[in-house]
């Protein structure tokens, strides 16, 4: 019993994508094909990205709501700067600073503001989201440049370029989170903050860090969609942060922080897609699919609860 | 003396208990008469409070058994062992921080009026009638947050003695509280032992059990040493069955310390309804004691100078440079350190492992580009680790399994390792055990032989009076007092403390009179 019980702990996610997988497998025939498979993570690799840049914020007890308004923000921006003529290097700085800047104005409110995160994030969720409406007066930016493009579209060694990115991510980002001064300071901030302030760390800058990787992340997601669609879309990413969420509390990561891990909340992104992928094959309705993603969202953090218990 | 029925009160047989890597009690047995008073004294992490929980059911026995009045007891939950009239004053504090004082005492039993509504009125009157012989003043309206650890600890008291339970367990009640409210304590139990209720009392202070035990039994290592008569046992012999050696328990100070030059000048320091017009300067080499008593402001004065409170006015120079107001991450760059009081809440991060707590504040000087020289920190780790030995499995074990004194040892391990100019002890040697004390105060020595300054406060007048080379006595966020150590005692320091005074000496020789 209480090996089970740990077992599951440890690897309750790997579990979970092999049930679902062996499932899903038997319970329609596209799914277990090399073309499917490739799709799931192809369209995972964008949520992946976000949710591999929540867990730096959740990590520290923190949350970001704003994430997929950023997305979409960072993504007519984007395309605003290809209008501009930028070269494509110049592009993805710029949209990433777009996402990081809106991140900064996030930390900022919650760190001197001293307003909760839930509250604040909530409110750039619509305010990213008119941003991006107005620039655009609704419509999506199109045209974008081949070598841009690429990013969305590309491959190398017969792979996706969004899954080199995503790759990539997660490797850099578990590197920071376990191994650096900094991820080793956001366990402790999201453990117990007044004990990490006095320590003499400088809890507010980290947590402002955070909310920048966040919403860094949401525009590194914007250029792959952006390059994918040949595209700015103002209503992208239109609930991207409840997928992006779930995936981060279902791969292990604590609500109450100071638990988590960054390949975690990408299993659980792929976790999330899978289901995703799976409720489409076999036709289920889009609102439907609707109940079911709220429901795993409230059953991870259901989850959560329980780990916290002991 | 005390009713038997043959059987005793209480009889714990054979427990033993082991956690993951840790075999926490080894076959121990242990009984308690009514009216008596039993202590249970071991190191850091001998096993005294798991075998109160284990009694009290948040832990189950691997072995053992429990009789209660001859009759066999298998507590599942803690509740049920309230319910035969069990009750604990655990180590760690069990209030709700945001409710008042009398909804924690009556929690669950609030008195009620016809209609079944909580009858405030009365509910108060009773906690007042509670709090009365402790002589503190507390509003049973006031949350628990807002009083400081050791008025939390009277309420907590008050609450077990509301109970009227045949057995109250008390593990390390005065850890948190100084001489006057101890005292009240000892009457209180005086009174208990009376009526015939068995007390078991855990504490590191042997005084205390001199004073106060019929008998004494020594836990080391999980496992029972002795069991026997106060009367039959010297302190000297207690220690040494705790420790099953003889050496290193005893620490003598360095006479004459090389005081050096001022690190530290504190002028006017201000927090409006806190701390007022507090003036002193620390040296180089020296230890500068501050004593008061509870609620007399030293811990909020400790916040001021580390800038974890801001200060209205006043101002702090460090090595003759002014320190401006800033958090403490200002104040541990312009070299400051502070060991906290409270230290589940300001001192360690429960979820993290004994290895990451300890290094918190030294990260910043091991890494490269960042990331962090893993062999370095590890092995800093395993140094203090053995040196105030911390009694862990390992370096990656969660602080929140560590015993209570062993995680007072993690807080004062990080800030050793840390070797900062200006290091505020806040109650540093609180819970721990004799001999772990004693190596405490050998590493605050070798701070100050690399050149620091310390603060010390303590509610321990005999440690202030053994460490410290000067003492600030403080009243009413005031320093009133500030004392040469070697030309003052025990009395005169109380005597400030108290306020000062005419006759404030005589009353502070009565108050120790009676103590010692
Ligand atoms: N929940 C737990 N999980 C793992 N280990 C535990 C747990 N509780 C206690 N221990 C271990 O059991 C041993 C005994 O702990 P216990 O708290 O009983 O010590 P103690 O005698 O009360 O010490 P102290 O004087 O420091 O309070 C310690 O080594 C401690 O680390
Ligand atoms: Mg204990």
């Amino acid at each position: 019993m209480k090996l089970v019980s740990i077992v599951a702990k440890k690897y309750g996610i790997v579990i979970g994508i092999a049930v679902v997988f062996v499932a899903l497998s038997f319970a329609h025939p596209t799914f277990l094909t090399v073309r499917n498979l490739r799709n799931i993570v192809l369209q995972t690799s964008i949520q992946g990205v976000m949710a591999v840049g929540m867990t730096f914020v959740i990590v520290a007890r923190g949350i970001d709501l704003s994430v997929g308004s950023g997305l979409a923000l960072a993504g007519v921006m984007a395309a605003g700067f290809e209008h501009l003529g930028l070269s494509v290097p110049l592009i993805i700085i710029a949209t990433l600073g777009v996402g990081a800047g809106v991140g900064l104005v996030n930390g900022l409110i919650i760190t001197i503001g001293k307003v909760t995160p839930f509250v604040v994030t909530l409110g750039m969720m619509s305010v990213a989201r008119g941003a991006a409406l107005l620039r655009t007066g609704g419509h999506p930016i199109s045209g974008f440049e081949r070598s841009f493009r690429y990013m969305g579209a590309g491959s190398i060694l017969n792979v996706p370029v969004p899954i080199w990115i995503f790759i990539g991510t997660v490797v850099a980002a578990t590197l920071v989170l376990s191994q650096t001064r900094f991820g080793r300071y956001l366990y402790a901030i999201g453990g117990n903050e007044e004990a990490t302030k006095l320590s003499g760390i400088n809890v507010d800058f980290y947590k402002v860090l955070t909310y920048m990787i966040s919403g860094g992340a949401a525009a590194l997601g914007a250029l792959i969609l952006t390059a994918r669609l040949n595209a700015g879309e103002p209503i992208a990413g239109r609930a991207y942060e409840l997928d992006v969420i779930a995936a981060v509390v279902i791969g292990g990561t604590s609500l109450m922080g100071g638990r988590g891990t960054v390949i975690g909340s990408a299993l659980g992104a792929l976790l999330v897609g899978m289901i995703a992928n799976g409720l489409n094959l076999m036709g289920v309705s889009a609102y439907f699919q609707l109940v079911i993603q709220g429901s795993i969202i409230v059953g991870a953090v259901l989850l959560d609860r329980l780990r916290e218990q002991d | 003396m005390p009713i038997t029925n043959g059987s005793p009160l209480l009889s714990m047989e054979g427990i033993s208990k082991t956690f993951p890597g840790v075999k926490a009690l080894d076959d121990v047995s242990f009984d308690l008469e009514a009216g008596e008073v039993h202590a249970i004294v071991g190191e850091n992490g001998a096993g005294k409070s798991t075998l109160i929980k284990i009694l009290s059911g948040v832990h189950h026995p691997d072995e053992g058994q429990i009789w209660l009045e001859g009759r066999a007891v298998r507590p599942q939950k803690p509740g049920e062992m309230l319910d035969l009239g069990v009750s604990v004053i655990y180590q760690e504090l069990n209030l709700t921080p945001y409710l008042s004082v009398a909804e924690n005492v009556f929690l669950g039993r609030e008195p009620l009026r016809a209609g079944g509504l909580i009858d405030w009125k009365r509910m108060r009157q009773q906690v007042d009638e509670l709090l009365r012989p402790f002589s503190v003043s507390i509003d049973p309206r006031d949350t628990v947050a807002s009083l400081g650890a050791a008025t939390q600890q009277v309420v907590e008291i008050a609450k077990a003695l509301s109970l009227n339970a045949k057995i109250i367990v008390m593990d390390e009640p005065t850890a948190t509280l100084t001489g006057t409210e101890t005292e009240r304590l000892f009457d209180i139990i005086g009174t208990l032992r009376e009526r015939g209720v068995g007390v078991i009392y855990i504490s590191h202070r042997l005084e205390e059990v001199d004073i106060l035990a019929d008998r004494v039994t020594v836990l080391r290592d999980g496992q029972r040493i002795i069991t026997d008569r106060k009367a039959n046992l010297t302190r000297d012999e207690i220690i040494r069955h705790m420790v099953g050696r003889e050496t290193g328990v005893r620490y003598s100070r360095t006479e004459s310390r090389a005081v050096g030059e001022e690190l530290l000048r504190v002028e006017g320091l201000t927090e409006e309804g806190v701390c007022s017009d507090i003036s002193f300067t620390l040296r180089r080499g020296e230890i500068l004691g501050v004593s008061g008593l509870v609620g007399a402001g030293r811990t909020e004065m400790a916040q001021l100078l580390f800038g974890y409170r801001r200060r209205t006015s006043g101002r702090i120079f460090v090595h003759g440079k002014e320190m401006k107001s800033g958090g403490p991450w200002h104040a541990v760059h312009s070299g400051m350190a502070l060991v906290p009081e409270e230290r589940k809440r300001h001192g360690l991060v429960q979820i993290l492992t004994v290895a990451d707590n300890l290094t918190l504040p030294v990260l910043d000087g091991n890494t490269t580009l960042g990331f962090l020289r893993n062999s370095m920190l590890r092995n800093m780790v395993d140094r203090i680790i053995e040196r105030i030995r911390i009694r862990t499995p390992s370096p990656r074990q969660t602080v929140r399994n560590l015993s209570g004194g062993n995680q007072q040892k993690v807080v004062l391990g990080k800030w050793f390792l840390r070797q900062s100019d200006i290091v505020i002890f806040d109650e540093p040697t609180r819970g721990i055990d004799v001999g772990a004390k004693a190596e405490i105060y050998r590493l605050m020595e070798e701070l100050l032989e690399g050149g620091a300054g310390i603060i010390m406060i303590s509610s321990e007048l005999p440690e202030i009076l053994n460490i410290s080379d000067r003492v600030l006595v403080m009243h009413r966020g005031r320093v009133v007092k500030e004392l040469q150590t070697a030309a003052t005692d025990q009395a005169e320091i109380l005597s400030y403390a108290i306020g000062g005074e005419s006759g404030a000496l005589e009353r502070a020789r009565e108050l120790l009179g009676e103590n010692v």
